[in-house]
């Protein structure tokens, strides 16, 4: 819809586009800058206040200006956040690689329903849990009953695959034409080779989108590693936020820093600093294929 | 084909239907080293303690309490949002405000309360500036009796800016027909949201607010269990909470799986109210 006035002139704007008075561009564009500043001055202010130096974090203004790596190194030198890092990048990429591995996998399973006898039953198995969930303690038990507590993999398997991500590919997949398929097929292709050499590359976007769902959804993931991990060495970084950030334990009790002690609170900010960045970095990466993906998945599904 | 789906399948069964069978825990007196065979069998003795216990009943009053603000407030939010930057004629302004309000729904809970806590804690940017003018300490983060508001506020802050996404999607199915006629007829912009791009977004709104009311007992566990030390279970208790340190803390396995149930039961009872309800009201229900 965009498109439809992308030129933007004043005269070749659709009429029920006409610009609005003075008065209203005022408020509107008020209302838009006030906005604007509340979702990004908190993030301006801790990444601000991540690089102060202990004079200037205290003194008041409306973002600390002086400049020093002292937060960082003090954090690097010691081995908890460095540690609870690797975690984090370990379990974020071994995750995701598997639920992209499965979702594709089973969506393409299931994105035939008419020819392959017991899908649909599978497919309507698998959209029923998105109505229910068993519950925390059920959960619990289950990953305790595998032997998954104090496991890396307590952190992936609970939340591998995800219904709604499974069903925007397969609305994706089923959009493709049939012909295309059918083609392959004649051609002596098997499923494997024309989901790989035809279906994937025409699904980069969508696969792009649910990677990044399911890369900040580990990333995040806090919840999981507060029930399975009791091992505080195996922790990966919100579970180190939390310890250091918000329940107050300090850094340097842990590690043997040789503390020349930047504030505590610049230290902090820092941790949470190191924490946003990964998703900052891949985040413009994958926006520009939100709304096509979400979209899709959202109206139909 | 089978190979392809079956995995997935197989991921289902064990991750979302086993995990049912733990359900029994409920109507046992569950110790986890006696198993679901060895456990003695109680009826329905967890229930009748829970809802006997003043804290059980007060979780479940702070949950039902937050969930109306939530309602209220949050929810509504997204289609101010999405109805405001639809009326924006510059496509690039609106391509930039929409990547900065998506953005902190990607931003996990740890980090939107580590942020929030150094931006309006006691020590934070906020009250520093307030003590430069002279003025008091606002304990913003910590106030018991603030902090449903609080809870709310920063889902508004979080989950605002991606809720529109869905809203977009409804208006952008709307023919433009209609605002053309419209135009000619004479209505306004404002008549125009009024008349035609509301009730074209109604059923989306519909649905999605039957959707909420499946959720109506769970109130963001993360977020509130994150910040329950600063304020106190008085203010933070909720069913959530309630079912994490009576069950997975507390080791009283029967309560805290039978106020899960109770969770689950009362949520699928309101979304199946809800939805006929909606029907009657004329707009189409999700089943």
């Amino acid at each position: 819809m965009a498109e439809v006035y992308r030129t933007g002139r004043r005269a070749e704007l659709p009429a029920w586009r006409e610009r609005p008075s003075a008065g209203t561009q005022f408020a509107k564009a008020l209302v838009i800058a006030v906005i604007v500043t509340v979702m990004l001055y908190p993030f301006l202010y801790v990444v601000a206040s991540s690089f102060a130096t202990p004079a200037a974090a205290n003194s008041g203004g409306l973002l600390p200006t002086s400049f020093s790596l002292d937060a960082y190194r003090s954090i690097f030198a010691g081995d908890v956040v460095t540690r609870a890092l690797l975690v984090s990048v370990g379990v974020t990429v071994a995750g995701t690689v598997l639920s992209v591995l499965f979702t594709v996998s089973t969506a393409y399973g299931l994105s035939r329903t008419k020819d392959v006898p017991g899908s649909k039953a599978a497919l309507y198995l698998i959209l029923l849990t998105m109505l229910f969930g068993a519950g925390i303690i059920p959960q619990y038990l289950l990953i305790r009953n595998l032997g998954l507590v104090d496991s890396y993999w307590s952190l992936i398997l609970p939340g591998m695959v995800s219904a709604f991500n499974l069903v925007v590919v397969r609305n994706f997949f089923m959009d493709i034409p049939a012909e295309l398929l059918e083609s392959a097929r004649i051609d002596g292709a098997g499923e494997l080779r024309i989901l790989l050499r035809i279906v994937l590359p025409l699904s980069r976007a969508v696969i792009a989108v649910i990677a990044l769902f399911y890369a900040v959804g580990y990333w995040n993931n806090f919840f999981n590693a507060m029930l399975y991990l009791n091992d505080s060495t195996k922790w990966p970084m919100p579970q180190v936020l939390n310890e250091y950030v918000l329940q107050g334990g300090q850094l340097s009790t842990v590690t043997d820093l040789h503390q020349a002690a930047p504030p505590s609170q610049t230290v902090q900010m820092a941790v949470v600093v190191i924490a946003t960045v990964p998703i900052l970095a891949v985040y413009p990466f994958a926006q520009r294929y939100f709304t096509k993906g979400v979209l899709t998945g959202a109206i139909k599904g | 084909m089978y190979a392809f789906f079956l995995p997935g399948v197989v991921f289902f069964v064990v991750f979302a239907y086993v995990p049912l069978l733990g359900n029994a825990a409920a109507f046992q007196d569950y110790s986890p080293f006696l198993g679901f065979r060895g456990s003695p069998w109680v009826g329905l003795a967890n229930f009748h303690e829970l809802f006997s216990d003043p804290q059980a009943l007060a979780a479940i009053r702070n949950t039902l309490i937050i969930s109306l603000l939530q309602v209220v407030f949050a929810f509504p939010a997204p289609i101010a949002l999405a109805l405001l930057l639809n009326s924006l004629i510059s496509p690039r302004i609106k391509r930039i405000v929409q990547s900065i309000v998506y953005l902190p729904h990607f931003i996990g809970w740890v980090i939107v309360i580590s942020i929030w806590q150094n931006v309006l804690g006691d020590t934070g940017g906020v009250n520093q500036l307030f003590s430069h003018v002279g003025m008091s300490t606002a304990h913003l983060m910590t106030d018991a009796s603030t902090f449903k508001g609080l809870l709310t506020a920063q889902v508004i802050w979080k989950e605002t800016g991606w809720g529109t996404i869905i809203f977009f999607a409804a208006i952008s199915h709307i023919s433009t027909d209609l605002y053309e006629a419209a135009v000619v007829d004479g209505a306004g912009p404002w008549r125009r949201t009024w008349h035609i791009t509301l009730p074209g977004i109604a059923n989306v709104i519909a649905l999605l607010l039957i959707l909420r009311m499946g959720d109506v007992l769970t109130v963001g566990f993360e977020q509130i269990l994150l910040q329950q030390n600063a304020v106190g279970n008085d203010a933070a208790q909720v069913v959530d909470t309630f079912v994490y340190y009576n069950g997975v803390l507390g080791g009283n396995w029967g309560l805290a799986t039978a106020a899960g149930i109770f969770k689950g039961v009362v949520g699928t009872v309101l979304v199946v109210v809800a939805n006929r309800t909606a029907k009657r009201f004329g707009t189409s229900g999700v089943f």
